[in-house]
């Protein structure tokens, strides 16, 4: 059990480590703050520098705001009842405006405005936190992976609850703000939309969501394993013999005939999360709006089977049906 | 400690799992392979199929064929072409379907309806229900054929009694009325779900799924087609509320979805199996028996608080009403498919008007089932 390396087997303590000097137009960082001993058993044990800058405090406050105004609807959807609001917290909801409303801005609060304005400030947050991810990355000298991989996210997001409802002419399309009730609208929108599964682009989301699953799987089962080698010491191992970096090399090649690389494996594992948001955000957008079964879209491009019908004839379409 | 930790690792998903119903399950293939299309059931949660009360005594063709009520009583207007033999028979049998002699409802045995002093009165209100429910009978057995009795089935003595609905009771159990509105204001509004409703299945849908699909004449079709129209109109809003009454229909009849549909496109008829025929009657029968006999007694029924027997309507006004589950009780036939109408040849009413069409095209071969699948397709 002791080379399976579930938590971090070394931390390192010493002087706490305030990390580079900050640029010019930056402003200051909290901590560093000490250290963890749990925190090192999952990570590094240092807590702190922490950077907030106005972007991450304008990013926390609209965030703020927004968690607010759900859980303010919520709470008094129950009366303001704390144990309520507990018992029910999975069911309860904060909904969009209804279909008569159609895409304005000019929804009375307690008939879905409440849910436009949380929906703006949880994207004002979102975006302000993408634009920190993006300044800070630069700043440390970086490349922007990580805002452009979050941007995809956000994509999907947007997609969701506001291009879509945007293209569709009713925020009633969008998603209510709730546990159970974002799942419930998930099921309606694919029985309303002839099963979202024939949608290709769904299709090509789910290969991408479980391939990052299986390269996330074997991307760290293989470096776990190297762990014993200096494994994740990734880049300064490739060019040698025997190093832990050729081992693990040796071993795709030997089970699947070739491996990725070290650089490559982490290219591998980013393409396959940024596609998974980027192509369902484009099925979302193209249902309802292009396609408007599904199903019956798939069984005409040769992407479903038709299986024998039942015989079965729709009684509405028989003379003399009742209404 | 080691050991510890792996009884840990192993206890607690396992209690994770609590939460799921575990053991053996009933399995039905009715459809391709690949397609998902199996029935599923729990038989520990399984509803129990209801015992039928045995007849008042046996009714011979001499005692149908006997004196009609309408020349020994007075006051007898549905039941009067009957003969006097077989209405007292009757009478007998809905005395101990819906409020038998020595149960603990108030007034038990005939004084439930009638007053002893002059059984002809119709001043108990309770007597006037009973015969819009005896009219409500007759035409569910004569106008809804198509509901039970579709698939080529035996229609001879396919039917309800007072009994399907009622077993025992002066109310049957499964009922509904329309909830009351959610206030203007956001407090104590739940937009008219997101509550843990027994009445869809504990999800947070919409949990009155019956005034405007039982009651109201709201279409249920929100599926599509191909490509977006004109006349794609349901929203997901409508969706929910749709789908929230087949998780009353499920529920109410112990069935899974595919009971029903072909779940690869809930929509179509051409997949979906004959059952769904069937439902599709049943919902304009229940409309058809909330409105036409349960609503239209009016003010016959007692304000809340008034009645002699307790209340008889829902907190918003309105008469308790029949759904899916007020007399399938959780079974997918009611009483197990047992045809009691036999028993009781007064309650299958007048034959229709004219005959429904067939539900179900007679088992064409798949090429010819494709080309007349077509042919029916409705226009928009």
């Amino acid at each position: 059990m002791a080379y399976q390396n579930i938590f971090t087997q070394v931390q390192l303590r010493g002087e706490l480590e305030a990390g580079v000097p900050l640029g010019p137009h930056n402003d200051e960082r909290f901590g560093p703050f000490g250290t963890s001993w749990l925190m090192g058993k999952l990570g590094g044990a240092q807590f702190g520098p922490v950077y907030l800058g106005k972007l991450g405090i304008a990013s926390l406050l609209t965030g703020f705001i927004a968690i607010e105004i759900m859980g303010l609807n919520m709470a008094a959807s129950v009366n303001w009842d704390p144990i309520q609001f507990v018992r029910q917290f999975f069911w309860l909801a904060l909904e969009p405006p209804a279909a008569k409303y159609g895409f304005t801005v000019g929804v009375p609060l307690n008939e879905g405005g409440w849910w436009i304005a949380a929906g703006f400030f949880l994207t004002a947050s979102i975006l302000l936190w993408w634009a920190r991810t993006y300044v800070r990355a630069k700043e440390l000298g970086m490349g922007t992976h990580v805002a452009w991989a979050f941007g995809s996210a956000i994509w999907l997001y947007l997609v969701l609850g506001f291009i879509r409802p945007m293209m569709m002419g009713s925020w009633a399309e969008a998603v209510p703000f709730g546990i159970f009730p974002h799942l419930d609208w998930t099921a309606a929108f694919s029985i309303r939309y002839g099963n979202l599964f024939y949608n290709p682009f769904h299709a090509l989301s789910i290969a991408f969501l479980y391939g990052s699953v299986l390269l996330f799987a074997m991307h760290g089962a293989t470096i776990l394993a190297v762990g014993r080698y200096g494994g994740e010491r990734e880049i300064e191992q490739i060019t040698d013999r025997g190093t832990a970096s050729e081992r693990a090399a040796l071993f795709w090649r030997w089970t699947m005939g070739w491996n990725a690389t070290m650089e490559s494996i982490h290219r591998w594992a980013w393409w396959f999360a940024v596609l998974t948001t980027l192509t369902g955000g484009i099925g979302i957008l193209l249902t309802g709006t292009v396609v408007d079964n599904w199903f019956l879209w798939a069984v005409d491009h040769g992407f479903a089977r038709e299986y024998p019908a039942t015989g079965v004839v729709d009684p509405a379409t028989l003379p003399g049906a009742p209404q | 400690m080691k050991t510890l930790n792996k009884l840990v690792a192993i206890v607690l998903p396992a209690l994770l799992l609590a939460g799921c119903e575990l053991g053996y399950k009933e399995q039905e293939q009715v459809g391709p392979r690949g397609t998902a299309l199996v029935l599923i059931a729990d038989p520990d949660t399984k509803a129990k199929v209801g015992e039928v009360p045995a007849p008042p005594y046996e009714l011979t063709p001499e005692m149908i064929g006997g004196e009609k009520a309408s020349t020994a009583y007075q006051n007898v207007p549905v039941l009067g072409n009957v003969s006097v033999d077989e209405f007292n028979y009757l009478m007998l049998a809905m005395t101990t379907w819906i409020a038998p002699d020595g149960s603990n409802v108030k007034d038990a045995g005939c004084t439930y309806c009638h007053n002893p002093e002059n059984m002809a009165s119709d001043e108990k209100y309770t007597k006037v229900v009973a015969r819009k429910m005896l009219q409500m009978t007759q035409n569910i057995n004569a106008s809804w054929k198509p509901h039970f009795a579709g698939q080529g089935a035996d229609q001879e003595n396919a039917g309800v009694t007072c009994w399907t609905c009622h077993r025992g009771n002066p109310v049957p159990v499964n009922n509904w009325s329309t909830a009351v509105p959610d206030p203007g204001t956001i407090t104590g509004n739940k937009r008219g779900g997101n509550t843990p409703a027994k009445t869809v299945a504990y999800a947070s849908l919409a949990y009155d799924p019956f005034t405007d699909y039982l009651a109201g004449k709201e279409s249920i079709r929100v599926g599509g087609k191909e490509f977006p129209s004109a006349a794609s109109y349901g929203s997901i809003q409508q969706t929910e509320k749709t789908y929230g009454l087949m998780m009353h229909m499920s529920q109410g009849l112990g069935v899974n979805c595919s009971y029903c549909h072909n779940s690869n496109n809930f929509a179509k008829w051409e997949d979906s199996r004959p059952q769904r025929v069937n439902a599709w009657y049943g919902i304009r029968m229940v409309r058809d028996t909330n409105n036409n006999y349960i609503t239209a007694l009016g003010d016959v029924w007692p304000a809340n608080g008034k009645g002699a027997y307790g209340n008889r309507r829902g907190p918003h006004g309105d008469p308790l009403k029949v759904n899916c589950a007020t007399c399938h009780q959780g079974v997918n036939k009611p009483l197990g498919g047992y045809k009691m109408l036999k028993d009781y040849p007064a309650l299958k009413g007048a034959a229709p008007v004219a005959a429904p069409a067939p539900v179900v095209a007679a088992a064409p071969a798949p090429a010819e089932t494709a080309a007349a699948a077509e042919a029916v397709k409705p226009a928009a």
